[in-house]
């Protein structure tokens, strides 16, 4: 199987987001800023989002890595680099 | 008609999930109740065979309104079903009738995407055959039906309504009958904020612990020290309760607060803590909440750390007699063996009910729980 690419990711990202806050808006969503806060999500939420992304994607995002995880831009960079060395 | 919590009057009966001659057990959810707070699904309270069905879809039933006949374990059901129903069903006079809730089983984020959509969610569930509707549903829906018209979305400010009205009631109430008295300290969670990283630093996502479980229990362990902040405030008089069951103050989404309750939080290990809060937070975000999680909290915790709220004094739920706040965990300089050093500080306050308790049990209840966050590995 090949590693998913960045739009998969992308998506992956966005599913997990959408079945926490239904409401998100990804084209307003500012990339390069807060994601849980740009989205008001508590720490269980962005919790479940990372646990619902490591079944997905088998990325487990070690709480040490969670600064780098914080806007999209970064969760995504994070994965794609992490899916593509495993 | 069980309560789900002090505010609630009366709900609306949406469906049954049992037939009559059905063998139940306590625990088993048996129908679906709206309230002000969304569709809930009650759980039977006694074990026996369903002899007769008395509550209606679509009918409002006041709080102990019958529901249902069950045979006791041994008795004939069929028997107990050709009794009359006892006349306890006679509407307790309501001082202001709340608007009609819709009378939709769906999940608050399905509920809040059809108003988006402006997708009918009642007529929605009449196609379903009042199946619980969700986010799909809605989406699936938006696809096909141009937007709907108005009543949909009157429909759905109305459910809002209904929860504004009723945390009103229940706030109003407080602060009319309950002389609050407020606490607060700054708990250094240096040691505590440690051992969690080196404790999730072994464990795989699905088992981290998140920094409130562990407040949580701190909590749940302090009132086990001061019990004369748990428990009910009834009738004039206080009843402690013996078992604590933390009230968990969640926002939704859709606007408004639920505060479902973490049972028995003080005999949980903190794993199994961490796993019941987040089960409850997924249900809550999934509408799926139970009767028993909404019935009987002892005590109520807010925690507004996430969004960044260093301090929270908050406002009692009656017959609650104190809430617990929780801050945000913050990196400060503090004097530390005549050394000015960093360490994390969390700002814990309580409101308590001075009817009960006086500001030295407060005091103690506060320092109670810095001991116990001060040994994170005993909790």
């Amino acid at each position: 199987m090949n590693a998913p690419d960045r739009a998969a990711i992308r998506q992956a990202v966005i599913d997990a987001v959408l079945t926490i806050a239904p409401e998100a808006d990804f084209e307003t969503v500012v990339p390069t800023k807060s994601l849980r806060e740009q989205l008001d999500l508590d720490s269980f939420d962005y919790l479940n989002v990372l646990i619902a992304l490591a079944k997905r994607l088998q990325v487990e995002v070690p709480e040490a890595d969670y600064g780098k995880v914080d806007t999209l831009d970064g969760l995504i960079g994070y994965l794609a680099e992490r899916v593509a060395r495993t | 008609m069980p309560s789900l919590g002090a505010d609630m009057e009366a709900g609306t009966f949406i469906e049954w999930n049992i037939a009559p001659g059905q063998a139940v057990k306590r625990g088993d959810v048996v129908c679906v109740v709206e309230t002000e707070k969304g569709a809930v699904d009650v759980e039977i309270w006694a074990s026996g065979t369903v002899a007769r069905l008395v509550a209606e879809p679509g009918k409002r039933i006041p709080v102990g309104g019958i529901l249902a006949l069950l045979a006791a374990e041994g008795e004939d059901w069929q028997a107990v079903a050709a009794t009359p129903a006892a006349p306890a069903e006679a509407p307790r006079p309501s001082p202001a009738p709340a608007p009609a809730p819709a009378l939709v089983r769906s999940s608050p984020a399905a509920r809040k995407r059809a108003e988006e959509l402006g997708v009918d969610v009642a007529a929605l569930a009449a196609k379903k055959g009042g199946a619980p509707i969700t986010l799909a549903d809605v989406e699936a829906a938006a696809k096909t039906a141009p937007r709907a018209s108005a009543p949909a979305v009157a429909g759905e400010g109305a459910a809002r309504t209904g929860m504004r009205q009723a945390i009103a009631a229940a706030m109003a109430r407080s602060k009319r009958e309950i002389p609050h008295y407020y606490l607060g300290c700054e708990v250094d969670v240096e040691r505590a904020a440690t051992w969690l990283e080196q404790f999730n630093a072994g464990r795989p996502i699905g088992e981290r612990v998140l920094f409130a479980a562990l407040a949580f229990k701190a909590i749940a362990l302090a009132l086990r020290d001061v019990p004369d902040l748990n428990g009910v405030f009834v009738d004039g008089a206080f009843r402690p309760s013996a078992a604590i069951h933390l009230g968990v103050v969640t926002s939704l989404r859709e606007g408004g607060v639920i505060n479902p309750a973490l049972h028995d939080a003080d005999k949980l290990g903190v794993p199994a803590l961490m796993a019941a809060l987040r089960d409850l937070l997924m249900r809550v975000r999934a509408g799926q909440l139970r009767s028993s999680d909404l019935a009987d909290a002892t005590t109520t915790v807010t925690n507004l750390g996430d969004l960044g709220v260093e301090t929270v004094y908050g406002v009692i739920y009656p017959p609650q007699v104190a809430l617990i706040g929780l801050g945000r965990v913050v990196a400060r300089p503090i004097v530390r063996e005549q050394q000015i050093v960093a360490s994390r500080m969390l700002t814990v306050t309580l409101s308590a009910d001075h009817r009960v308790t006086d500001g030295m049990t407060g005091a103690r209840f506060l320092s109670k729980v810095r001991e116990h966050l001060a040994q994170p590995e005993a909790l």
